[in-house]
């Protein structure tokens, strides 16, 4: 069993959860992910080690309301339990010191985004961040981006907070204003789509993290595979951060809606249970 | 071990069972018919069992088909070495916790091998029956599961005797067969004993792979129970080489290390179009249904349910996969195998039920690519027919494209099941550990030692996809083998 710790709501759909897992915290790297059950009738759902405390034994999760589970997730306290998490799970992001970062941050994939660009921070790197969402109150971890950022561009779908416009539009003007050696870019798929092929046309190498559907996260289901440069891969043990300019963002998109049907179902009769 | 099966044989209980029925008259018996649900019903539930069990009676009549054989060839078609005969006469002579208390002489799990071992190619081969009268063998794992059904209704299972702890900790890492019988070797002997494995139940494919309908999950626990209770402590949601690497678990302690994380990675075909909606492996889908019971409302994890179900493949895999689908109501559920019929590796038994459920079966065809609606979900597949060649490496007749024989079937739900390939884990964490071409762990076959001296391993991981019982066998050996490195040490 793992404790939560903490509960914090960056918005009504986003929440941060600080659970208790020591091994995790100790063992993770930035753009490891963990895959957590909350109870007997649960599913498995992977989320983002978007910080850990390895002294308290403490991991930070972020997670965004969009089914069953990321719902009753959400809606957690303090105190308690998660019945299974495991983890640290896939490969490390490949951190180094090559220059200038550009990381893009869509939505609730800022979460994800952060320990990496702590880690490129760290590592002596320029860093300039763009968070983008549909508007300010989904904008969440601005304060902690900044700390490692050299510079932070927010923009919105509709002006609400920084800037008006896509992601696209903030990238592209920093990659005319000066050299950026490489883009990280962790979001909705349309989103890593975009800025994949935006920093294509300018040569800029793009590692984008992606958001499959898993089951196990160990490489034995398959659920997870991705085509990345003509070749099937799995999310969960050859990523989750792929060469962004190799990947099939359409053949994603399309089995992110796998399994819609079933899932509307059983949100429905999740309502249900609750209403009544 | 000759002069130990004779000396067993001549035991008076058993020279005096020989005595009482002619060899001629026991030839004459016929073999018991395992009573069954009938499929009409059973293809109603995903989690009753198929094989309704022996009662007493009919099981000491089938054991008294048993000969005693002077040379029990029966014993050499097992991988384990059980012994048959004197487990079987133990039945004839009423001693039915005797006879259990044979199985777990040479098996852990002698209730799940009576269930899934592929006797008709191993134990049962063997009989004399088989070999020399040419009749039906004696129904060896009938029997075998009888006993061991026996010990565990009659709630009196024997806890054998643990030898007193010697303070040393070994680790075993993943928690199928081989796992569970190198645990119990190791914990009798006095080791303390962790296994550790990655998903949140301990079983293996025994809980993740293999249906309720063929090996309840109640049947494993049970065995499970009883390792807790010997002392063995098992560790959920723990992936070596990740939650802790092999450096840390050394620093903690533990001083030789069992690998048994099976054959997990499961293969596609790459032909165009298999990433579409509606394509997945037999893990994904049999994890969906066995471990997150996906097929119940009252869980969250969703399962695919088609009209028209199609599984590729004819093994043990295809056919639970094929089985399930019906269950979960398709209304044509498939195999598409490129050989015929005869050359299905699953286990006999198994493609009978599946033909009794309604299965329909598509031999000699291979998929050759898949089409999918505007939302990508699949809603064909093409086959190209095959005819049987030459035999290839393994004796099988090798299957032939037939050009030109291209046929569209309609299909919603596409079951990959060709096969599984080591899990790469453990290996990708050890550089220095040698593995084959294969990506199996290379060991002594007698000590299961791996390159890496405190190393050893056993299963799916070493030999490929196999058996329960195989995977058993390399546990007993790797457990004596550690020992004696242990204590040389
Ligand atoms: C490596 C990895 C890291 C992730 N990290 C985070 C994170 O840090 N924070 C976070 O909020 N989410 C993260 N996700 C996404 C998260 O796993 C999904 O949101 C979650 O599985 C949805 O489960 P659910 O039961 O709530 O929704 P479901 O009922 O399963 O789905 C609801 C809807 O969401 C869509 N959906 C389902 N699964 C996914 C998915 N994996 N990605 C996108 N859409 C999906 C479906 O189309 C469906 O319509 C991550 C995913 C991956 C693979
Ligand atoms: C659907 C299906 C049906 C089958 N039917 C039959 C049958 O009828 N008869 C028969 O004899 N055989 C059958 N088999 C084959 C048989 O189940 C296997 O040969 C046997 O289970 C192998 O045992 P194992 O101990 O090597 O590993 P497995 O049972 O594969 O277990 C390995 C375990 O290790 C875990 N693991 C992997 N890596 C790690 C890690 N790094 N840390 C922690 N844990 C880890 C995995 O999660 C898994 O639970 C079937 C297989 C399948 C898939
Ligand atoms: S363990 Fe398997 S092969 Fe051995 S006797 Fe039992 S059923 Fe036969
Ligand atoms: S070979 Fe057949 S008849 Fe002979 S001992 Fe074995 S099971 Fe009995
Ligand atoms: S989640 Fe099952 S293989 Fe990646």
């Amino acid at each position: 069993m793992n404790q939560i710790i903490k509960v914090e709501s960056f918005s009504e759909n986003v929440v941060q959860l600080v659970v208790h897992a020591p091994r995790i915290a100790r063992s993770r790297k930035p753009g490891h992910f963990i895959i957590l059950r909350i109870d007997e009738k649960g599913e498995r759902i992977p989320l983002t080690i978007a910080a850990a405390d390895e002294k308290a034994g403490t991991i930070t999760l972020v997670a965004q309301k969009v089914g069953v589970t990321s719902k009753r997730l959400c809606e957690m306290k303090a105190g308690d339990q998660i019945l299974d998490l495991v983890g640290p799970l896939g490969k490390a992001t490949h951190i180094h010191k090559v220059g200038t970062v550009l990381a893009c941050g869509g939505g609730v994939g800022v979460a994800p985004l952060l320990p990496i660009v702590e880690g490129f921070k760290k590592a002596g790197n320029r860093v300039i961040t763009i968070l983008a969402a549909r508007s300010k109150d989904l904008i969440i971890l601005e304060d902690e981006i900044r700390k490692w950022s050299d510079e932070v561009i927010v923009m919105t779908d509709d002006g609400s907070h920084g800037r008006k416009g896509l992601v696209t539009a903030g990238a592209e003007e920093i990659i005319k204003r000066e050299k950026v050696d490489e883009c990280v870019a962790i979001g909705p798929a349309i989103m890593m789509k975009f800025t994949s092929l935006l920093t294509l046309k300018y040569g800029i190498p793009t590692q984008a993290s992606l958001n499959a559907i898993m089951v196990d996260g160990t490489g034995m289901c398959g659920a997870c595979r991705v085509s990345v440069g003509g070749q099937t891969m799995f999310t969960c043990v050859d990523g989750p951060e792929f060469d962004a300019s190799k990947i099939d963002f359409d053949e994603l998109m399309l089995r992110l809606g796998g399994y819609k049907a079933e899932e509307k179902e059983a949100f429905e009769r999740f309502m249900q249970t609750v209403t009544v | 071990m000759q002069e130990y099966l004779k000396q067993e044989r001549e035991q008076a209980w058993r020279v005096e069972l020989r005595g009482k029925i002619k060899n001629k008259d026991r030839g004459l018996i016929e073999r018991v018919k395992m009573p069954e649900m009938k499929a009409m019903k059973r293809v109603c539930f995903q989690n009753k069992e198929v094989n309704l069990g022996l009662d007493a009676k009919s099981a000491v009549r089938e054991s008294q088909r048993c000969m005693d054989c002077v040379n029990p060839t029966c014993i050499e078609g097992c991988p384990v070495s059980i012994n048959i005969p004197k487990f079987i006469k133990n039945i004839e002579r009423g001693e039915f916790a005797d006879a259990a208390k044979t199985l777990k002489e040479t098996s852990a799990l002698p209730a799940v091998c009576g269930r899934v071992c592929p006797q008709e190619k191993q134990c049962e081969a063997n009989c004399f029956y088989t070999l020399k009268l040419k009749k039906d063998p004696v129904a060896i794992g009938y029997l075998e599961r009888f006993a061991a059904d026996y010990e565990r209704e009659s709630g009196q299972i024997a806890v054998p005797e643990v030898a007193p702890k010697n303070g040393i900790k070994v680790a075993a890492i993943g928690s199928g067969p081989a796992s569970l019988s190198f645990a119990g070797d190791m914990i009798k002997l006095g080791y303390e004993v962790t296994v550790f494995e990655a998903l949140h139940e301990i079983g293996g494919v025994l809980k993740y792979g293999i249906p309720e309908f063929r090996l309840p999950n109640k049947v494993v626990d049970v065995e499970l129970q009883n390792l807790e209770q010997m002392g063995v402590r098992f560790e959920r949601n723990f992936i070596v080489g990740r939650t802790a690497s092999f450096d840390d678990l050394k620093d903690e302690g533990y001083q030789a290390f069992f690998v048994a994380s099976g054959a997990g990675l499961p293969r596609f075909m790459n032909i165009p179009g298999e990433n579409y909606n509606g394509i997945l492996s037999s893990n994904e889908y049999l994890t969906r249904v066995n471990l997150m019971n996906a097929s119940d409302d009252r869980f969250d994890t969703p399962v695919l349910r088609g009209k028209n179900v199609a599984v590729i493949g004819g093994g043990n895999t295809a056919m639970d996969s094929v089985r399930t689908a019906k269950r979960l109501g398709a209304e044509r559920a498939m195999i598409v195998y490129r050989r015929s019929r005869e050359e299905m590796p699953a286990r006999v038994e198994e493609v009978h039920h599946a033909e009794e459920e309604g299965i329909e079966f598509i031999n000699l065809a291979n998929p050759i690519a898949y089409d999918a609606d505007d939302k990508g979900r699949v809603k064909s597949m093409t086959l190209q027919r095959m005819e049987l060649g030459a035999p290839d490496a393994s004796g099988r007749r090798r299957p032939v494209v037939i050009e030109g024989s291209e046929y569209e079937i309609p299909v919603d739900v596409v079951i990959v099941a060709i096969g599984v390939s080591p899990n790469p884990l453990v290996p990708s964490e050890l550089p220095e550990l040698k593995v084959s071409r294969w990506g199996t762990i290379e060991v002594d076959a007698e000590s299961m030692q791996s390159s890496m001296p405190e190393l050893f391993a056993g299963g799916d991981i070493v030999r490929g996809g196999a058996t329960v019982i195989l995977a058993m066998g390399d546990g007993r050996r790797a457990a004596a083998g550690m020992h004696n490195y242990l204590q040389g040490k």
